[in-house]
Parts: structure tokens; C-alpha cells; sequence
């Protein structure tokens, strides 16, 4: 049945929502515990000039983190793919980045780059770039053989080598660790939040305002924030496979469901 | 006005000491390690000659191509195209891979252009050239598919016609059809032979299969491996042009068992 591809999980969301709101008003739960979906939900409209702020605030500091590790993991990842000395050389240290928990340095960020958003951006920057390198670096140097041949059979200089093999080769993998890099952003611009963020440009950001409704016990508007986190990372990830399929869709395997065999 | 007659010394196609075109003299490869790819490996081979290279695996059939096209080093021996070293004469040959190599992004007519481009063709006078290179291979309503969209055998006629588009002299073939079906295989060969007969370029065809060498073929070679190197050469005597019904006749299937019998005499 195709239909019921999409129907089911509606109706086991739908089913969630029913018992959860049963179970909060039969046992009677205070709502600072956790709060009933109506109530979350009431409270969307009233409260949408704040989360709106908050999202665009969270939302620029991610996307700020996710530019830049784009650009500076394709960056790296190009070096990496130019010289294997320089990849022996700084490739485990890139690999080293990602086991770091950014929780343990954020203080030091927070001491050079100040409370605010640029140190929430850094830290969104920093757990995101590392997924960008890696799969740059990946697809940039896994060339098929014979293609590589056959280019030096045409005499290609590094140039052709580059904008004509290698980097459409690599596309499809530099889009794998963007997809990993947009979630990530979000989640470093959430995590940078709750330590670095501030109301310093009039409203903070979705983590910071998290914190905020915690320590006043405001549950239910911190339910309405954390829908609110969601979607944002959500939209990030649209976003990025809406441009994989513009840019590699029309010819990469895994992007290819009616395909001719 | 009077005609003046003068002396012309008519300058006559010298029965030439035969120059051939492609020359191979005592090639040798070994590695680092010692251990000796192919030894002494000799060929020359006329214009427009069509030639196989027979062996088990690990004879340094491979090897021997891409040493041809300047891919890789040679230890000692030398080789010339057209007089040339295979570094200064890739303008004049191409190479068609085990693999159709084709670049999945591009399209079947922009996958031919790429040796153009490689040539510095200039954009105005590509399209022509590849779509008349398309129609040969039989592949111009397919010229806008993507290589995913292809079958195995239509993938390797790009492959072909990209090499054929600069019109090179030299074909190096390393076990093209080696992965297509038995029937496939067969119609891409007659297809080969009739656009060689078309083009005449000189041919140097590395294969597996027996009936395929016998079917292409003016001359066989037989390789053996540690270290590899010519153990035999068989001439192969059929009339042309060579179509499928050549097949079935007892010429043809008496070369195939000669060539057999002397492969087994190599690998027993």
C-alpha cells in the first residue's frame, strides 16, 4: 500500500498527541513538568514575535557557522587533495577536531571571541567543518583510475585535472558532509547558546532563550523553543538537499530513482 | 606557343625498406622489487595493422599498453609512434579503457567532446565533429542520455566513438568488451572491424578471448607470464571484409583451435 507510507507515521503522531494530552489531564501534571500539547500550542500564536526573534537570531549564527565551514572545508579539503604532504600532515588533526568535546574549550572562545554571537558562530563553525573536510578530501582524491589516465592521455594540466575531474567527482561527497555540517551547525549554534549566547541585540537566540525559560520554570515556552530548534534544522537540511538535487541530481546514482537498466 | 617538354624524374613510391609505425624494440619492466614484468618485448607493427595481445592474467598485457601511451615508465627498451616517444605522440593515439570511463555528469555528446577539448579544438567546430562520430557508432538519438541511462554496450560505444573523434593512428584497446555479454560482444566487434576498414588506423588490442582475436585480427600475439613476453605469433589469414557469418567457417574455427592449441603449449 502506498498510501499508507505517509499515513502511518500522521496517525502514530496524531495517536502520541491524544495520549499524551489524556495522560497530562487524567493524572492532572502540572505544567511546568511538562505541559499539554493544546497548551503548547495555544501558546505558539501568542508568543510568535519572540520565537520569531529567536530564530532569526539562532538562525543567523548557524547559518554564519555553516558558510564558513563550507567554504573553509572545501578550502582545506582542496589543499588536502593537492598534496598528500600536507594531508599526512594535518589530516589526523582534522580527524582529532571532531572527537574534541567543544563543551571543553568553549570557555576558552568565550574568553577570546567575548559573549555574543560571533563566539556562537565559531563554536557552530567549529563542530561543523570537520564533516566538510573529511568528504571533500574523499571525493577530491577517489578518482577512478582510468578516468585519471585518460585525462593525462589528453595532456590535462592540474587546472583541467580540477574543474573538469576531480571537484564534479566530488561533489556528491562534499554534499554528504554538508548535509552532516547543516545539522551540525544548528546544533553548535544551540549548544554555543547556552553558554555564550546574549540578549545584547534586543533578543536572544533559541538556546539562550531556552535557558532563560528554564530557570523561570517556564516549561511550556520552552516546549514552543525546542519545535522551534527543530524546525530551523530541519530547514537547514532542505535546504542543502534542495541544492544537491539542483546541482548533482540530474546525473548521481543515489539521486536517480527512475533510471534506466 | 610551343610546348616545352621538360625532364621530370618521376619520383616512384620506393618499395620503402618498410618503415614501420609504430616500433617496439627489447621493452623491459621491472619493479623496484625485482620482480620483472615483461622481458624483451619486441613488435613493429605496419599502418593500419590490427593486432592482439593474447595471455593469462599477470602477463603484462596491461602493462605494455600503458607503457605505449606514455602511462608508464619504462625500464629499458624503447618505443616510437610515428618516430615519436609515446609522451610526444598522444595528439595521434587514443586509448580505450577495460572500463567505458565515462564522466557520469557530462552527457553522450559532451563525454566525446571532452577529447576535443583536450585537443583545443575550438566550441564552433566540435558539434559537428561529435555528432558525426556519434552517428557512426550508431548512437546519435542518444547524444543528450547520461552514461546511468546506457546499457553496458551502448556505454562502450562512447567510449569508442570519444576515441575515434580526434581520428588518431594509433587505437589502444585494453580488453574493451572484456565485461560485456557473449552477444554484445560479438556485435561490437563487427562493428569495430567496419569502422577500421572505414578509418584504418593501426590497432594494438589487448583481449582474453580467443574468437575475439581471431575475428579482429591480422596478427596474434601469444604472451606468457613471469615475465611476460612473446612466446608466439600467429598470422591470421582470413579474407575481409569479415562479417558474423565468418564465424561459422571451418577457416575460422580451425584458426581458433590453432591458437588454442598453442596457448595450451604456453599454459599447460
Amino acid at each position: 500500500m502506498k498510501i499508507a507510507a505517509w499515513r502511518l507515521p500522521v496517525m502514530t503522531f496524531v495517536a502520541l498527541l491524544l495520549l499524551w494530552e489524556g495522560v497530562v489531564t487524567l493524572f492532572d501534571v502540572p505544567d511546568y513538568l511538562v505541559p499539554s500539547p493544546l497548551q503548547i500550542a495555544v501558546l505558539i500564536p501568542a508568543r510568535i514575535g519572540n520565537l520569531l526573534g529567536a530564530l532569526l537570531v539562532t538562525g543567523g549564527e548557524a547559518l554564519g557557522g555553516f558558510l564558513l565551514s563550507a567554504l573553509v572545508g572545501v578550502v582545506i579539503g582542496l589543499c588536502f587533495s593537492v598534496s598528500s604532504l600536507i594531508r599526512r600532515s594535518f589530516y589526523p588533526y582534522v580527524v582529532l577536531l571532531q572527537t574534541i568535546p567543544i563543551i571543553a574549550i568553549s570557555p576558552l572562545i568565550l574568553l577570546w571571541l567575548g559573549n555574543g554571537s560571533l563566539s556562537v558562530l565559531f563554536i557552530s563553525f567549529l563542530i561543523s567543518v570537520p564533516a566538510v573536510v573529511v568528504n571533500t578530501t574523499q571525493g577530491l582524491i577517489s578518482v577512478d583510475s582510468n578516468l585519471v589516465n585518460l585525462f593525462r592521455m589528453g595532456d590535462a594540466g592540474v587546472p583541467t585535472m580540477l574543474f573538469k575531474l576531480r571537484l564534479p567527482n566530488a561533489l556528491p561527497h562534499i554534499f554528504v558532509g554538508l548535509k552532516i555540517a547543516a545539522g551540525a551547525s544548528v546544533v553548535g549554534a544551540l549548544v554555543g547558546e547556552t553558554f555564550a549566547g546574549s540578549s545584547a541585540l534586543g533578543a536572544g537566540g533559541l538556546g539562550y532563550s531556552a535557558v532563560y525559560a528554564l530557570s523561570q520554570l517556564d516549561t511550556p515556552y520552552l516546549f514552543t523553543l525546542i519545535l522551534t530548534s527543530s524546525l530551523l534544522g530541519l530547514l537547514f537540511f532542505l535546504a542543502v538537499i534542495i541544492a544537491e538535487r539542483l546541482t548533482v541530481g540530474h546525473w548521481h546514482e543515489s539521486l536517480l530513482a527512475d533510471h534506466a537498466d | 606557343m610551343g610546348t616545352v617538354t621538360e625532364f621530370r624524374p618521376q619520383l616512384k613510391a620506393v618499395p620503402s625498406p618498410h618503415i614501420p609505425f609504430l616500433c617496439i624494440a627489447n621493452l623491459c619492466k621491472h619493479y623496484a622489487s625485482g620482480k620483472s614484468v615483461l622481458r624483451d618485448f619486441s613488435l613493429s607493427a605496419a599502418p593500419g595493422e590490427f593486432i592482439s595481445v593474447l595471455g593469462e592474467s599477470g602477463c603484462g598485457k596491461s602493462t605494455l599498453l600503458k607503457m605505449i601511451a606514455g602511462l608508464s615508465s619504462t625500464s629499458t627498451g624503447s618505443i616510437r609512434i610515428d618516430g615519436r616517444p609515446p609522451e610526444r605522440a598522444r595528439d595521434i593515439m587514443s586509448f580505450v579503457f577495460q572500463d567505458p570511463a565515462l564522466l557520469p555528469w557530462r552527457t553522450v555528446a559532451r563525454n566525446v567532446e571532452l577529447a576535443l577539448e583536450f585537443e583545443g579544438v575550438p566550441k564552433r567546430a566540435r558539434a559537428a565533429r561529435v555528432e558525426s562520430v556519434l552517428k557512426l557508432v550508431a548512437l546519435d538519438d542518444v547524444h543528450n542520455y547520461r552514461p546511468r541511462q546506457l546499457s553496458g554496450g551502448m556505454k562502450m560505444r562512447v567510449s569508442i566513438a570519444r576515441a575515434l573523434v580526434t581520428t588518431p593512428r594509433l587505437l589502444l584497446m585494453d580488453e574493451p568488451f572484456g565485461a560485456l555479454d557473449a552477444m554484445t560482444r560479438n556485435r561490437l566487434n563487427e562493428e569495430l572491424l567496419a569502422l577500421h576498414a572505414r578509418q584504418k588506423w593501426t590497432t594494438l588490442f589487448v583481449t582474453h578471448s580467443i574468437t575475439e582475436a581471431v575475428f579482429l585480427s591480422d596478427r596474434i600475439l601469444l604472451m606468457g607470464a613471469n615475465p611476460g613476453g612473446v612466446l608466439e605469433e600467429i598470422a591470421v589469414d582470413l579474407p575481409s571484409p569479415r562479417t558474423a557469418a565468418l564465424r561459422s567457417e571451418p577457416k575460422f574455427l580451425d584458426l581458433v583451435g590453432q591458437v588454442s592449441r598453442a596457448l595450451a603449449a604456453i599454459h599447460p
